[in-house]
């Protein structure tokens, strides 16, 4: 397996405060990965950090090509999209403007309306509401656009924060599903963070531990699911 | 009842100059979230330009492409040497910058233009508009000329990439890096456009007012004063904004005895603060919510 992503010794920083600690890690070509931890753990900085959103010394590598000096838009024109927490909804624009915009930095306009076609397949919802201004859907049907809206990118890897926050069970049990189908199908590669630990793994096949701005445990899924130790003190249930 | 009907047309053809105003200034506001004080110096600059064309025989409409299109990229290039710097700075800074390119564009244009007053053509001719004795006909092109850019803007931001990539850069910049778009360069094209739109109010108002370096003071101000009453967040309401100061302006002078030329200014900026302190977020504007 290629390695798409890999990350050495990363550091950073919010003003004189470091967040992260030297972490090492690195996503396989089509892998679904999760990173997990607590509250404060450093999950979304190291998000952030690959996007280079925030202050980082460190390497990171993206198909073999350092990408710790580009801005943020030149990262993302690499075919990393990155759906952030909070979801990043263009709430006064309409449902279809959101789309289009992820798409903004493509040049196949003859398939923008194609790929706009597929997102209301996978999302049926926001179809019956592409008029409508972001703002007013759901939390759910804005985390189903914000995805949306990553994959019209047409990523290579996809970085998404927190997706099930604030979501109702049943439909971040959809969203999931829908997340593992967009890895499987489409080949996306996808790094995903999460609290809820347990629907993470069950989706993932690697998974990181984070603590603290270090990673202290790394492996299958599966076996880190199965591990009591690493349950007990790092996944709270 | 004739001098009414007089009164507000007239009070839309200027409403139609500071509209224009009114849109450059929220166009930046947007895009920076500061009040470009410069925004009247660099549209009489642009008038200067277009007069100083004219004087070395380019005809009217050749100069006025020609203005529009420098003022386009001269608008690029204040933002890129000046603002580009400044985009972290705190507002004091930024005001700072603004009142010296303020004073910087009106010296230059004094220094080179002189700052005797001087006539400036219209192409559209001044007898009464369709032989009614209501409006003349440069009040009807300057109405004319604004609404065809204002709907020119309308598509271009609602129907064209660029115009959706800008619009996503001013409402949340973050989000707009992460879907690729460079928010530095939008915020110059919005420099660059507002600039246009400026050079375009100047043009088109400096018959009436005459071309000097002072002339533009009195129209940003009303400018202000439109953008402040539509909503210093909504491009369209600083249009509506524009028509209604303009209409205000000359009812107040016309019906309340006293109120001549002199008193004009300081109506204006009554209705600045008399709407900043009712509602103010304007008649369009959302209420502003910043978290601390």
């Amino acid at each position: 397996m290629t390695t798409m992503l890999n990350v050495k010794d990363l550091r950073a920083y919010y003003g004189q405060v470091q967040a992260l600690h030297g972490l090492n890690f690195s996503l396989n070509e089509g892998s679904l990965t999760t990173l997990l931890g607590a509250n404060g753990a450093g999950k979304t900085t190291t998000l952030r950090a690959i996007c280079n959103m925030v202050r980082s010394t460190g390497a990171i590598e993206f198909e073999g090509k350092p990408i710790g000096t580009r801005s943020t838009e030149n990262v993302v024109r690499l075919g990393i999209a990155h759906v952030p927490q909070g979801r990043g909804t263009f709430t006064t624009m309409t449902v279809e403007e959101n789309l289009q915009l992820g798409a903004i930095t493509r040049s196949d306009k003859k398939n923008i309306v194609s790929d706009i076609e597929r997102m209301y397949d996978h999302f049926p919802k926001l179809k019956e509401r592409y008029s409508q201004q972001a703002g007013t859907l759901s939390g759910g049907e804005q985390q189903m656009l914000a995805v949306a809206r990553a994959l019209m990118l047409r990523p290579r890897l996809m970085l998404l924060d927190e997706p099930s926050f604030g979501l109702a069970p049943l439909i971040v049990r959809d969203l999931f599903r829908i997340l593992g189908k967009i890895n499987r199908e489409e080949k996306v590669t996808i790094l995903v963070v999460e609290q809820n630990a347990q629907l993470a793994l069950e989706l993932a096949d690697q998974a990181y531990v984070i603590e603290t701005g270090r990673i202290v445990m790394s492996g299958n899924a599966k076996d880190i699911a199965n591990n009591e130790d690493v349950r007990k003190s790092y996944l709270g249930y | 009842m004739e001098l009414f009907a007089n009164q507000v047309l007239a009070g839309i053809a200027t409403g139609a100059i500071y509209a224009c105003m009114a849109l450059a200034v929220v166009m930046i506001y947007q895009a920076i979230d500061h009040l470009n004080f410069a925004q009247g110096e660099m549209a009489m600059f642009s008038t200067f330009v277009s007069w100083q064309l004219m004087q070395w025989g380019v005809p009217y409409w050749g100069a006025f492409v020609i203005t529009v299109v420098f003022s386009f990229f001269a608008g690029i290039v204040i933002e890129r040497l000046l603002f580009k710097p400044l985009a972290k700075a705190p507002i004091l800074t930024n005001v700072a910058g603004f009142i010296a390119l303020y004073a910087i564009i009106n010296s230059v244009a004094g220094l080179i233009w002189d700052f005797t007053i001087k006539q400036y053509p219209t192409p559209f001719g001044s007898s009464p508009f369709l032989g009614s004795q209501l409006i003349s006909t440069h009040q009807a092109g300057m109405i004319g000329v604004t609404l065809l850019m204002l709907v020119l803007l309308f598509f271009f931001f609602r129907f064209t990439r660029v115009g959706l990539a800008m619009r996503a850069a001013a409402a949340l910049p973050e989000s707009a890096r992460l879907v690729g778009i460079n928010t530095s360069w939008m915020i110059a094209l919005g420099w660059g456009m507002a600039a246009a739109i400026g050079s375009i109010a100047g043009m088109m108002i400096a018959p009436v007012v005459f071309l000097e370096p002072n002339m533009m003071l009195g129209v940003l101000i009303y400018g202000f004063a439109a953008a402040v009453l539509g909503g210093l967040s909504s491009p369209f309401g600083a249009v509506v904004g524009g028509f209604l100061v303009g209409i205000f302006e000359n009812l107040v002078g016309t019906y309340i005895p006293g109120v001549g030329n002199e008193l004009k200014l300081p109506i204006a900026l009554a209705l600045i603060i008399t709407v900043l302190v009712v509602k103010p977020a304007g008649l369009f504007g959302r209420a502003i919510v910043k978290r601390v």
